[in-house]
């Protein structure tokens, strides 16, 4: 099963093995899919924080990035189309001391469930939303999502995008996030510091992970999954702190990635306390 | 700092004795948003729930209030939402994502006059089947009925207990007059108030399945950091919680969602009867337009009728062989509900023919006045004593 | 490792040793771990795995530097390097 170039007594494990439902490995991503390098930084990201596994759990929506909390080997609950936030926030306010992940795709998190997400985000809810950003919808077989650049393919617009896609980092900032930032599956360091950054901030944290999509973004795109990983490489700005206005995702010009936001703001679990408990002991 | 329980004497309506009995029945988490003519409900909740070491949260759409609960409730607390007609609507996505995964919560919908907007200040009990088949797919589920705030008190309670015990979401289906009228309401003392609370897991955490069913037929349920590494999911799935796209696992599951009712029926049907001993014409209702029945059957005894009345206090499950067994020795079956037939086909369904089933509705707005269903009797069931 | 200049201090610096481990089942062939692989040491091997995708192979194995940077671009939980205890390096 397993090629070792230099033989060991024992072959360890992977690093990540212990919080895979590994029984459930090989996962549904396509190959050369970048969820699984987003959901690997993120394991990496929980591991790093040495808080107890059993404080964690993870939330998620509908779609390709959403199945990854049936991967998680924790507490993880994968509810209906855009609704993970709404339904973390009720575990969240209802259990405080949780550290909840909302971990799912742009059409889930943007457009079925924008609403939600605006609101959580205006609460400075103590949540960690790690939006995979793949352009399209993926399970659906690539359809034209909020996030699809202007003038791309996909099935339901043949001709090329008529519209403009969201800034997700500038909507999250507008909407009042505490800890906004972005980067490519490529920057996996980088990544995985800012998801640690994102699960120990207080507030709501947005991590928009760009991630491509060979089988139904890049192939009606003419991009192949390494010339994907290519313009990552080549095209992307680091530029930490700054403007989310100037966020917009256009290859061609450049896409700027980085830490955009990092403030402290009151929480909504906090605020409640403060306001609601006057005189509790705690 | 009020107690949780306010045990004494009230005169409270029906949506602050639904608050009430939530809180007695030890609801901690409450997710709303605000809809005639639930919103008291809501309000009642904000301002009690801190007090007592519980949640509120205010939503930004019946979407999010009910997600909010379902969260809330895996966190191992009681949790609840109220709305009403199109609030109710928005939330069948939900409703099916708790029958699916088994989870614990009560949704109080005070019922208005629809389709749509409607009419949002009157009464209406129109959500009755969408309360049974609104969300998409075959499930069971249970409804309760109140007929009065002193009702709503009680049934809000029993919702609770249904649902922890049955892991299923638990709707109370009141409507505007109950909801909005003022009437007396004893709340007893806190330990005599009987409380359910969902089956734990024991034994060893490395052989948990989250869906193994206990004796009854219900698997108990674990909270989020019980370190059961739980994972929950509205895909179909197997007794350990995981996605399994087969057929055997999706008529597994069914059984599971759809036996744990069936086969507890006796437990969670709950009917009154009034003057049904001899009873030939059955008058059938719930909610509030029992109030038309109990007067209905009054008076058409006075006029020499041998009317009863059957009060469905669990519209669902339906209490089907409760009817196929009364259907045998009555004349007729008249359904009192304000909508143009929902329940009256059940019942018509149920008495297969053994028994003529009528309709006394309205198109909503107002309760249904008992002289309708005299006329009805008088039309249907001829002259008395004839 | 070669270098054009050797630094003074070349006998000092312990260069890690790392042994890449490729559990051939888990990958599904996308070879991002064979482009960004900084020492260029693995390459697509010949054999098919379980779901008939070529995993990688590490063609110069001695010359890991246990950076993890397959461990961590990999989408498939497939590969990773582990330490080489520096007494065990065979010069």
């Amino acid at each position: 099963m397993t090629t070792n170039p230099k033989k060991l007594a024992k072959q360890p494990e992977h690093p990540l093995d212990d919080l895979i439902r590994t029984e459930r490995i090989p996962h549904i991503w396509c190959p050369g899919c970048g969820i699984g390098t987003a959901f690997s930084s993120c394991l990496s990201a929980i591991k790093a924080t040495g808080i107890p596994y059993n404080q964690f759990t993870m939330v998620s929506g509908i779609g390709c990035s959403a199945r990854g909390a049936g991967y998680i080997k924790l507490d993880s609950f994968h509810t209906t189309h855009g609704r993970a936030i709404p339904f973390a926030t009720g575990i969240k306010m209802a259990n405080p001391k949780l550290k909840v992940i909302v971990f799912s795709g742009d059409g889930d998190l943007f457009a079925i469930g924008g609403n939600h997400f605006i609101h959580a985000a205006r609460r400075n809810m103590d949540l960690t939303v790690i939006c995979v950003n793949n352009l399209t919808y993926g399970m659906t077989g690539g359809q034209c999502a909020a996030t699809t650049p202007n003038k791309a393919k996909s099935t339901t617009t043949p001709l090329g995008n008529p519209d403009a896609p969201f800034n997700l980092p500038l909507l999250a900032y507008a909407a009042g996030a505490s800890y906004v930032a972005r980067w490519t599956i490529l920057q996996t360091r980088d990544l995985t510091t800012a998801i640690n950054e994102a699960i120990v901030h207080k507030g709501f944290s947005f991590i928009e992970v760009l991630s491509p999509c060979p089988v139904n973004y890049g192939r009606r795109n003419k991009e192949k999954p390494l010339d994907t990983l290519k313009l990552y490489q080549d095209r992307t700005i680091i530029k930490n702190g700054a403007d989310p206005a100037r966020a917009d995702i256009d290859f061609e010009k450049g896409v700027v990635i980085g830490k955009f936001i990092h403030i402290d703001r009151s929480t909504c679990d906090d605020r409640y306390t403060e306001l609601h408990r006057p005189c509790s002991d705690d | 700092m009020k107690p949780a329980v306010l045990t004494g004497e009230h005169y409270i309506t029906g949506d602050i004795a639904c608050a009430e009995g939530a809180i007695a029945a030890g609801c901690l988490f409450f997710g709303a948003y605000p809809i005639t003519p639930a919103t008291e409900i809501a309000e009642h909740m904000a301002e009690r729930l801190p007090d007592i070491g519980g949640t509120f949260i205010q939503m930004e759409d019946e979407i999010a209030a009910i997600a909010s609960i379902l969260g809330a409730a895996w966190t191992g607390v009681k949790s609840m939402t109220a709305t009403s007609g199109p609030g109710f609507s928005l939330m069948m996505e939900n409703l099916g994502l708790a029958v699916c995964t088994e989870t614990p919560c009560v949704i109080v919908n005070v019922q208005r006059t629809g389709p749509s907007t409607g009419l949002p200040t009157m009464t209406g009990q129109g959500d009755m089947m969408q309360a049974r088949w609104g969300s998409h797919g075959d499930y069971e589920l249970i409804a309760l009925a109140p007929s009065s705030p002193q009702d709503c008190f009680y049934q809000t309670i029993r919702a609770f207990n249904l649902s922890e015990k049955y892991r299923v979401p638990v709707l109370v289906m009141a409507d505007e007059i109950v909801g909005h009228m003022s009437e007396k309401v004893v709340i007893p003392e806190a330990d005599k108030i009987h409380l359910v609370s969902r089956p734990k897991p024991t034994g060893r955490k490395d052989r948990f399945k989250l869906y193994e069913p206990g004796p009854n037929g219900v698997a108990p349920m674990p909270a989020i950091g019980d370190g059961y590494n739980i994972h929950v999911t509205g895909l179909t799935h197997d007794e350990r919680g995981y996605p399994a796209m087969n057929v055997e696992a999706q008529e597994q599951m069914m059984d599971r969602i759809k036996g744990k009712i069936q086969n507890n029926l006796d437990d969670i049907i709950e009917t009154e009867s009034y003057r049904m001993e001899d009873a030939e014409i059955v008058i059938v209702s719930y909610g509030i337009s029992v109030r038309t029945g109990l007067a209905a059957v009054d008076q058409a005894r006075e006029m020499g009728y041998k009317a009863g009345l059957l009060r469905l206090v669990t519209v669902w499950p339906f209490p089907e062989a409760m009817i196929r067994e009364i259907a045998g020795r009555v004349k007729g079956f008249i359904t009192v509900e304000i909508n143009l037939g929902q329940i009256h086909y059940e019942v018509e369904r149920c008495a297969g023919g053994k028994a003529p089933a009528f309709l006394v509705g309205s198109a909503g707005g107002k309760i249904i006045h008992p002289d309708k269903v005299l006329e009805c009797i008088r039309e249907k069931f001829g002259t008395a004593g004839v | 490792m070669a270098f054009w200049r050797v630094p003074l201090d070349a006998q000092e610096i312990q260069v890690i040793r790392g042994m890449v481990c490729i559990i051939d089942d888990r990958c599904k062939g996308c070879g991002y771990c064979i482009e960004f692989c900084p020492k260029d040491i693995l390459h697509f091997s010949d054999k098919f795995n379980r779901k008939g995708y070529h995993p990688p192979v590490a063609t110069k194995p001695d010359e890991c530097v246990n950076c993890h940077y397959c461990e961590i671009i990999c989408p498939e939980f497939a590969i990773y390097s582990v330490e080489i205890p520096a007494e065990t390096v065979q010069k």
